[in-house]
């Protein structure tokens, strides 16, 4: 169908449930559980790293209020992961609900359950706990094969490595190194490339482990159901990979568990990890009674699940005249204390960076190393690994740029890849079927007036107005390893539910399915419904993340749609008695043109009930053996004051490829978010840690989320290519938005000062000292 | 977790001075860093009906009492006149409307915090603090006490003619500062305040006259460069002692300049 | 037990038995108002925000006994006047997760009533103290915009 034929599709329609979001009606976990849950406390490690020598909870159970406290000797001994991708997970199994070795700051030591927070609490104080202190690993450039090995144990693995259905593939994890993961991809030959170019140039990037920073804390409740099984309602981007990894922690059977999704306010990736489901499903397990853990903001900064901190060096080979030939790649990340989603994250700095210079590539090599350390363990953050990625490779080519005199649009036009391509340094290697980057950096460069706001500017007063660009690439789902599910019925009314397993964050996922189910089936959307998933009534999805929602679910729903629309034929021709082929299906009617016969959706819901002809709901999954990447081009203009080192976002212009985009004001939004969250990690937020390893930004008064007044002003527009695997040519949108902004912002702050700066944030005291320096 | 046993309502300041004399019960003010505090107290002393949530306006002063919102004094048209517009500049930033409807003058003043645009501000007028015990003491006394168990009940600035700017910077828009800068023109005598060094507010003394011959563009430099030299500094999680010093030559500079009118 | 205070919530009087240091936030919620949301500890994100005798404050950060025979208005007694506006929002896509929204609509309604016809930066002020992660808050400003707009005729 071409686009301008759509209905629904490609249309901004409100989202579903937004008004009512807006009128703040009950949607949360904490608003839709049960009043009458007990509360869940953790006690945690004060050292980050230790053994408990002896732990006594005699006292504090005494509390009147206290129902139970948990220690290390209570829970299983059978080690997992929470890492919330498909199984097997990419990870090491090297956690234990509570571990005798405690591994970071934070980690937990005693699970409290009481009648109150303020009784928890105060029988938190009560437990009397003597540690073996030992040292901790706190420098993660310091990690590997350090004499401090953060996992020693003995029943430590890597079920993923063994697995048949792993392909041979392995993390290249060594607990004795304290690596997590590693390896090598690589095509061509770079040292001899590097030989025969007329520039190299190597530089190290890095960016820290920022918090994702959802509004909504991590939320879960749990209760026995009348089914006598574990009833989990939680904040979580992933209810199939929560529940498999809560069977598996709690050693109970999956079928024995049930999860459930209310709205999720806000989850950029942090809510892909099980993270505050275990402890409160554990004290249900063991009281029987409803539990509820709603984590303060301080336990979502310190015990949750950020961003890798990562360094990336890259090395790039050019000619004189701006050709790319070749590039080296390496990133050393921290995992934190625990495994978790650290070798796909690893994955993603190389592989959905490396191909935005595709077009005079000869060859690449892209080698990663992740290790383990006592700080907090990293998670999943939107751009995953890409942001790191694209950060080191576009400031690359922009001081490449600098440095041959070339504009860093022009550069990017000689090299950047184009239709048609083959994306060899892609994971899986990618052709690049449907690719609008070239036009997103010509709408780009016109829309944001790059060649006025490109030069160096005298405001007077020591400030000055530049500009910088930037491009990204990310993926649409893991291929392979990621299904999209979704069951469609038709109603007695003649509307149709959607019935799916992914979560809408807050990004209109849920509508864009319905707007899809309303093309498909031509009606208006409001004649869609959309559930809130649970374990038992969902089809198998594999969740929120990746990218996934648009392309891989949406290409379910589609499948589905057509299904359910030739069992409406099929059920009218019965009904008409005529051939399935002289049957259409139009605009919630079947019609039989032959014998002039119409029949509604709803009165063929009501045949079929009758007489049983076929069952008026679909069950449909999709698998992607590809991932379509979007592109994108950022485009940056800044106030800097020289003498102050304040950094004004003046307007921050995108033109996203994400195919046809479903829904262009949610598209929009999604951008203008991914944009804002990046201007924070680019200038100022920053994590520190004290040197015995403790996050000193752990609240919202020290880790600085930008305000309105910090984003300036943003302009996306959509440059579009048609995605032949997608649902009506779509790709995704989710996570590109975010990779753009460090490395333009980066590149502006070195037009305006002189100064490159490598290290994420560029804090106004950064850009002051650094050019004093330099004079 | 902020806990404590009794809610007291004082009914007078006597109640509330002779209960706040016990170390573990405390005046609650606006409550806003207090609520952070983790100790557990056995009274808190809410002095919300004792009269001290007014703006008074006489030929020669404003009186602000301690339960007066920074929102309050922010919106009072006749005080944002004779500052020439420079408390809304001082207070805007302070986190958002909400927090500034709750916190008070009283509380902000009298935690006597480093980082305090009110302190760094008032510090900058000819202004006084009145305590219950204490009687009426000049601010540029008191922002140099130590704590103890007497009450703040207002604050008094006198109209003294002048002109006023206020500065400072952030790492981020409504962050607590990385350096206060209040500058002031008072009856002809030019006061300089900078607060958030981290430490608290201090007044930077003319001592070697350099603004005697009135604002020059090399009177103020010279000022200024005397100001970073003089005024310690150390460093926290927002900056460096390094960075906080030249921001003092820098914003005391741009301050003196606006001041004149050589901007 | 504890401390009797009595709210005028929404409109009609609640009387209750509390701690005395429970908070207004956790009074509301205690008493059906699921609209105030709790997104820190420290009064930095909004996300509690209500009109405590008609001025918007921190839910968060005021102790329950301090609202005894005053007037709490949440989101859930300001309906009518949110829905005047919050179509325009949702024109947008600007609400995003949702979570946040509930402060932010208090804090617009506080706005309008203190300044009915503000322009972009007076809005952008004003409600500075309302995070939010999702949206960027380029959408939030448009859809007010275009209300204000749409109110002009």
């Amino acid at each position: 169908m071409k686009t301008e034929e759509l209905k629904v599709v490609n249309k901004s329609v409100k989202k579903i449930q937004g008004e009512s979001l807006l009128l703040g009606k009950p949607a949360f976990t904490d608003d839709v559980a049960p009043s009458d849950a007990l509360t869940v406390k953790l006690l945690k490690s004060p050292y980050a790293n230790a053994i408990i020598k002896t732990i006594n909870t005699s006292i504090a159970k005494k509390v009147p209020g206290v129902v139970d406290i948990y220690t290390w000797e209570d829970v299983p001994k059978n080690r997992f992961t929470t890492n919330g991708l498909t199984y097997p997970e990419p990870s090491a199994y090297d956690r234990l609900i509570l571990d005798r070795h405690l591994r970071f700051i934070g980690d937990p030591v005693a699970i409290i359950v009481a009648e109150t927070e303020k009784i928890a609490l105060k029988a938190m104080k009560l437990i009397k706990v003597t540690y073996d202190v030992l040292e901790p690993v706190i420098d993660f450039r310091k990690a590997k094969d350090n004499k401090v090995i953060v996992h020693p144990e003995e029943d430590w693995s890597v079920p993923f490595d063994t697995h048949t259905s792993s392909k041979g593939a392995t993390l290249g994890a060594d607990q004795k190194r304290n690596l997590v993961a590693s390896g090598v991809h690589s095509d061509g030959d770079v040292d001899s490339v590097f030989k025969t170019c007329d520039v190299v140039l190597e530089r190290t990037y890095s960016m820290k482990a920022v918090s994702q920073t959802p509004m909504e804390n991590y939320t879960t409740y749990t209760k026995i159901d009348k089914m006598g099984n574990l009833k989990v309602l939680s904040s979580t981007q992933v209810i199939f990979h929560c529940r498999r990894i809560l069977a598996k922690a709690l050693g109970i059977p999956v079928s024995k568990l049930h999860v459930e999704r209310p709205r999720i306010g806000g989850g950029f990736g942090a809510k892909g990890s099980v993270v505050s489901e275990i402890y409160p499903a554990f004290a249900t397990l063991k009281t029987g009674c409803p539990c509820k853990m709603v984590y303060t903001r301080k336990e979502s900064m310190t015990i949750g699940s950020p961003r890798h901190a990562t360094d990336v060096t890259v090395r790039i080979g050019a000619m004189n005249d701006g050709t790319i030939r070749a590039i080296d790649l390496y990133t050393l990340l921290n995992a934190g204390a625990y495994s978790e989603q650290t070798f796909t994250v690893a994955l993603l700095v190389g592989h959905k960076s490396i191909p935005l210079y595709t077009a005079n590539l000869e060859a690449y090599r892209f080698a990663f190393e992740a290790v383990y350390t006592n700080l907090e363990s990293s998670g999943a953050y939107r751009g995953y690994g890409a942001t790191q990625g694209t950060f080191a490779v576009e400031t690359i080519v922009n001081e490449l740029a600098d440095k041959l005199g070339i504009d860093p649009v022009e550069i990017r036009n000689k090299n950047m890849v184009r239709e048609g391509m083959l994306m060899k340094s892609y994971d899986d290697v990618e052709m690049a079927n449907a690719c609008a980057l070239d036009r997103c950096m010509e709408h780009c460069k016109k829309m944001f007036n790059w060649d006025e706001k490109y030069p160096v500017r005298d405001m007077g007063s020591g400030r000055v107005r530049t500009a910088g660009v930037a491009m990204s690439v990310q993926g649409s789902g893991i291929p392979g390893r990621d299904i999209g599910g979704a069951t469609l019925k038709a109603l007695e009314d003649g509307t149709f539910s959607l019935t799916i397993g992914v979560a809408d964050l807050g990004t209109g996922s849920d509508t864009i399915l319905a707007q899809m189910v309303a093309e498909c089936m031509e009606c208006d959307i409001d004649r869609i419904q959309v559930y809130d998933p649970g374990t038992d009534f969902s089809p198998y999805d594999s969740g929120s993340y990746a990218s996934a929602g648009t392309y891989v679910t949406g290409q379910a729903t589609v499948t589905a749609c057509e299904k359910l629309k030739k069992i409406l034929r099929f059920t009218g021709a019965e009904a008409f008695d005529c051939n399935l082929a002289d049957v259409t299906y139009a605009k919630g009617y079947v019609e039989c043109k032959k014998n002039n016969l119409r029949m509604s959706v709803s009165d063929l819901v009501y045949k079929s009930q009758n007489d049983f002809l076929h069952p008026l709901q679909v069950t449909e999954q999709y698998t992607a053996h590809i991932s379509p990447p979007p592109y994108m081009v950022g485009m940056v203009e800044i106030e800097l004051d020289k003498a102050t080192g304040h950094v004004e976002i003046l307007d921050y212009c995108a033109v996203v490829d994400c195919g046809t985009p479903i829904n262009p004001a949610l598209c929009r939004i999604q951008t203008e978010g991914g944009l804002a969250q990046a201007i924070g990690h680019t200038l100022t937020e920053n994590v520190t840690y004290t040197e015995a390893g403790q996050i000193m930004e752990s609240s919202l008064m020290q880790y600085k989320i930008p305000t309105r007044l910090d984003v300036g002003k943003m302009r996306v527009e959509f440059e579009s290519s048609y995605e032949p695997t997608g649902p009506f040519g779509a790709k995704s949108i989710g996570e590109i938005t975010i990779n753009t902004p460090a490395p333009a912002i980066v590149q502006a702050i070195h037009r305006a000062t002189g100064v490159w700066h490598r290290d994420l944030p560029v804090t106004p005291e950064k850009i002051v000292m650094s050019t004093k320096e330099k004079n | 977790m902020f806990t404590f046993k009794n809610y007291v309502r004082a009914k007078s300041l006597d109640e509330a001075y002779e209960l706040n004399k016990a170390r573990t019960n405390k005046i609650i003010a606006g409550m806003m860093w207090l609520r952070m505090s983790s100790l557990p107290l056995q009274n808190a002393i809410d002095i919300s009906d004792l009269g001290l949530d007014k703006i008074e306006q006489k030929d020669e002063e404003f009186s602000f009492g301690a339960m007066v919102t920074l929102r309050e004094i922010e919106t009072y048209k006749p005080f944002c006149d004779y500052t020439n517009g420079a408390v809304i500049e001082a207070l805007h930033n302070i986190v958002g409307v909400q927090f500034r409807n709750m916190a008070t003058i009283g509380g902000s003043i009298w935690s006597r915090f480093g980082f305090s645009d009110v302190m760094t501000f008032f510090a900058s007028l000819d202004s006084y603090v009145e305590l219950y015990k204490g009687g009426i003491i000049p601010m540029s006394d008191f922002i140099k006490t130590k704590h103890d168990n007497d009450i703040l009940t207002r604050i008094i600035v006198k109209k003294v003619p002048g002109k006023f700017i206020y500065k400072s910077m952030r790492n981020q828009k409504t962050d607590l500062p990385v350096l206060t800068c209040a500058v002031s023109c008072l009856a002809g005598n030019y006061r300089v305040v900078i607060g958030a060094r981290p430490g608290r507010a201090m007044i930077i003394n003319d001592e070697k006259n350099l603004l005697a011959g009135g604002l020059t563009e090399e009177s103020i430099k010279n000022f200024a460069a005397y100001a970073e030299g003089v005024t310690p500094t150390q460093g926290n999680m927002r900056a460096s002692a390094a960075y906080r010093s030249h921001l003092v030559g820098v914003l005391v500079e741009r301050s003196l300049k606006e001041l004149g009118g050589l901007k | 037990m504890g401390l009797q205070i009595t709210v005028n919530l929404n409109g009609k009087p609640v009387t209750d038995f509390i701690d005395p240091d429970t908070t207004l936030y956790q009074f509301l919620r205690e008493h059906y108002c699921y609209s105030v949301k709790c997104g820190c500890d420290t009064s930095n994100c909004g996300l509690c925000t209500v009109l405590f005798d008609g001025r918007p404050i921190l839910s968060c950060s005021c102790l329950a006994a301090r609202a005894d025979g005053h007037e709490v208005y949440t989101l859930e007694g300001l309906q009518e006047e949110a829905k005047e506006f919050i179509g325009f929002i949702a024109e947008q896509g600007a609400e995003q997760c949702g979570f946040c929204n509930p402060g932010y609509v208090v804090n617009i309604i506080a706005l309008l009533r203190e300044n009915p016809d503000p322009t972009d930066e007076e809005i952008k002020e004003y409600l500075a103290g309302n995070l939010c992660r999702c949206s960027g808050y380029e959408g939030q400003l448009r859809g007010i915009r275009n209300f204000l707009n749409s109110r002009k005729g």
